[in-house]
């Protein structure tokens, strides 16, 4: 009964948005008050009934309700509870649940907390919204229902693949769909701004909070898929440009792009059509990330559910979506006139290479992924993009951003004066280009990867403490301090992000430039010494999970002859799924892991056993938790909750007084 | 219910390691340069793994192979050769800059170019242009701006 009030809900939804669609957008074309006045509504209501809709899938998945065919393809009843939660968006039917619930989610709070927007423009971005809602629910209910019953229910389930039962996967989704979806918001304000033919400062100033949760939550979605995959696949990587992961990754480089290229329309008044450009590109790219994963035109670790008729589905509303986008952004761009006027050497300028940077990274990863395909669709090749092209092609840019960041972000807006700007920040080159040559000249040859990482990192770090310092103004530390405190968030945000920025590109460099490995078979009891350490392997044994059978073993790691830990690596098989999976014993610190595996029993009763110490390795997530902090400073910033209505209301004709 | 969880889990295969230490070869030297190779060359039948990362048995014929080849004195070079002239240059992780696989390489390059430019001429036209943002005043304002000042 719950499930098909489910299912019943989530069809009501679709008709919702489809009247949330059309509506308001005819009552902003004709100004009809009234008309406009139903995307409010509309939207909470829309929300409200997929939640329902969700709720009720949750509901069957808890309660193990095989008469439903997802539950029965993803659950187990002797799987935790947890992961029968996160089963229910660890499958492509309920994941597109969890995007429509998402899309809805974003509507709603654009209804909500849009109060200061202009009515025509609110009414339209609601109404395009609701457009893009309703393809999805198209896609759900025609090619991906999952409110299916089964005619005979089985007994039990065929259970959750083994891989996504963890909890740094169980939220992994949750966070990439916000991320994902939240780029739906800056494209639905660029397609109103268009229909409107007006881009102003105000609309800079609400696109970017909408842009910067979108690209908080996607740092969040990485890091957490790049973690697990560290501690999870039994190796120790953290990032192998599998095809998904640069789907994920494109639209985070393109919404880092879009939050910056945001600040200039918002206090300048300038890089309008770019701006309106890049947020229909990175929704754009969510959407080509989703028809990658889900469409299987590309074989990778994470494509679930393949099947070519959704991915022609989902092609469609790339086409009509991307089509339509940019045609009416070829009529309208023109339309655009730039305000503000500014000077080579200017944050403006510094803030379009940014953009260049950031945007052609993207194209770079973009080509690359979809090169096989082109090659062996057009071209008859088949052949493989891999790592060491990405590492090769993508790498330089980012190397160019970290460098010319901290001046850029020194340089005053609309005339600068290099020499000026670089004054404060002399210290902090010297420092780091120092202990960047300290570390090579320590390391005796090696690669330059890390020198430069190290060089790099600690040039962003102090360059942006150098520039939040210098916002203090003048006088003794008491007053500095008193101004520094009482920065906007915005601020502080910049300098909490650039912050974290750097910590992730040392963990990179650091672990890429200084991981050691040991391979060898170890007898019970056996103690041997790897970089610095003594590992011991002191037992092996068989333990029962929930769900699983673990091999076991219990190994103590030794330095300096003090036991600094002891961990157990175990080999988990998964007999339901027919699955292996291993888990690593992993001692954390703040310089360095120990990363112990444990492999097979070998003929003469020792066990295959790997070591690893990986220097830096939580740096590269720390950074992106640096980063996330980063992002709710800028989004508690004052400025975007009240001051962008405020401001409308006492000068109407004008816009916003450049800052 | 445990029990038949171990029942079934000894009918599972169980995997083997991605590289298993009776593979590594004695030399230090030559096993440094196999495992650089290996990180190069694909899992045929994995998703996107290098053969030094997957567990498959496939994968682990081909890191014998490789040090085989090794052993027998090819350069770097020739091993890839090798495999690729047995596997075809799907196995490859680091496409080739043969034929149209040159586009692939310049791609970022190029636009990066062009966007540079791009990026340049509107800075450039930025700089020119008349400033609309700020407020010119007309002649009349002028005159009253002085007659206030002058007061």
């Amino acid at each position: 009964m719950i499930v098909e009030l489910g299912h019943f809900a989530l069809v009501l939804a679709a008709l919702v948005a489809c009247v949330q669609m059309i509506v308001p957008m005819v009552g902003a074309a004709r100004r009809w008050p009234g008309w406009m006045a139903v995307a409010g509504p509309a939207a909470t209501v829309q929300f409200l009934l997929v939640a329902a809709s969700f709720a009720a899938l949750t509901y069957a998945f808890v309660t193990s309700d095989f008469s439903l065919r997802l539950v029965v393809l993803n659950s187990h009843t002797a799987k935790p509870m947890l992961y029968k939660v996160s089963g229910v968006w660890g499958n492509h039917e309920g994941s597109m649940l969890l995007w429509v619930l998402i899309l809805a989610l974003f509507g709603a709070c654009a209804a909500w907390f849009g109060g200061n927007l202009r009515p025509s423009l609110r009414a339209r971005v609601l109404a395009v919204q609701a457009a893009v809602s309703v393809a999805f629910y198209g896609f759900i209910l025609f090619t991906s229902n999952p409110f299916l019953r089964l005619a005979t229910p089985p007994m039990n389930g065929e259970d959750l693949n083994p891989l996504l039962q963890d909890p740094g996967l169980a939220f992994h989704p949750p966070f990439l769909y916000l991320g994902y979806v939240g780029l739906s918001m800056a494209f639905s304000f660029a397609i109103a701004a268009l229909i409107e033919g007006r881009v102003d400062a105000a609309w800079g100033r609400w696109v970017r909070p909408w842009t910067l949760a979108a690209w908080l939550f996607l740092t969040i979605g990485i890091g957490l898929g790049s973690w697990w995959a560290y501690y999870e696949l039994g190796w120790g990587g953290f990032w192998f440009w599998d095809p998904v992961e640069n789907a994920s990754f494109m639209p985070w480089l393109l919404a880092a792009a879009l939050l910056h290229s945001a600040i200039v329309v918002e206090k300048r008044e300038a890089l309008k059509s770019w701006t309106i450009l890049l947020a229909i590109m990175a929704f754009g790219f969510s959407l080509i990330g989703t028809f990658l994963v889900r469409s299987g035109v590309i074989t990778s670790v994470h494509a679930f559910a393949n099947d070519p008729e959704r991915g022609v589905y989902i092609l469609m509303i790339l086409a009509v979506f991307m089509g339509g986008a940019l045609t009416l952004f070829a009529a309208r761009a023109s339309a655009m006139q730039a305000k503000g006027v500014f000077a080579m050497v200017s944050r403006e300028s510094a803030l379009v290479a940014n953009n260049v940077l950031l945007a052609v990274s993207a194209f770079v990863v973009f080509v690359g992924t979809i090169w096989p395909l082109v090659a062996e669709l057009a071209l008859g090749r088949k052949l493989s993009v891999g790592a060491p092209f990405f590492d090769a092609a993508f790498t330089p840019f980012m190397v160019a951003l970290a460098a010319i960041l901290p001046v850029g972000a020194m340089l005053p807006w609309k005339r600068g004066h290099l020499g000026r700007a670089m004054q404060p920040l002399w210290g902090a080159l010297a420092l780091s280009v120092a202990g960047g040559a300290l570390v090579w000249v320590m390391q005796t040859g090696g690669s330059m990867l890390a020198p430069v990482g190290l060089t790099l990192a600690t040039w962003v770090t102090l360059g942006a403490l150098v520039d939040l310092w210098s916002r203090g103004g003048r006088g003794d530390i008491g007053s500095r301090l008193r101004r520094l405190r009482n920065l906007p968030g915005g601020d502080w945000g910049k300098t909490i992000a650039h912050i974290g920025l750097a910590v992730t590109l040392f963990g990179i460099a650091g672990l890429t430039a200084w991981e050691s490995e040991d391979i060898r078979v170890a007898q019970i009891g056996e103690r041997f010494e790897h970089a610095g350490y003594e590992i011991e392997l002191r037992d092996v044994s068989q333990v029962p999970g929930p769900n699983y059978v673990s091999t076991m073993a219990t190994m103590a790691v030794y330095k300096n002859g003090r036991e600094v830990a002891v961990l157990l690596p175990e080999k988990r098989v998964y007999p339901v799924a027919q699955m292996p999976t291993s888990e690593a014993g992993i001692d954390n610190g703040v310089f360095r892991d120990v990363y112990l595996v444990i492999g097979d029993a070998q003929s003469d009763g020792g066990f295959a056993v790997r070591t690893y110490i990986k220097p830096f390795a939580n740096w590269i997530w720390a950074g992106c938790i640096i980063m996330g902090i980063g992002g709710l400073f800028s989004l508690s910033d004052r400025r975007y909750r009240i001051a962008a209505g405020a401001r409308r209301r006492q000068a109407p004709a004008g816009g916003v007084p450049a800052e | 219910m445990k029990r038949l969880f171990v029942v079934l889990a000894l009918l599972v295969a169980q995997p083997s390691l991605a590289v298993t230490p009776d593979e590594i070869l004695d030399d230090p030297e030559l096993e440094a340069r196999a495992r650089d190779i290996s990180k190069g060359l694909r899992c045929l039948v994995c998703r996107n793994e290098n053969i030094d990362e997957s567990n498959a048995e496939l994968a682990a014929d081909l890191r014998v192979l490789v040090r085989e080849r090794l052993l027998e004195g090819d350069s770097n070079d020739e091993v890839l050769d090798y495999v690729v002239g047995r596997y075809g240059e799907y196995v490859l992780l680091k496409p080739t800059t043969q034929g149209a696989n040159l586009i692939l390489w310049i791609a970022g390059p190029a636009m990066l170019l062009l966007a540079a430019g791009g990026g340049l001429a509107y800075v450039r036209r930025r700089g020119q242009a008349p400033d609309a943002g700020a407020t010119v005043l007309s002649a009349e304002e002028e005159a009253r701006l002085k007659d206030i000042l002058d007061d």
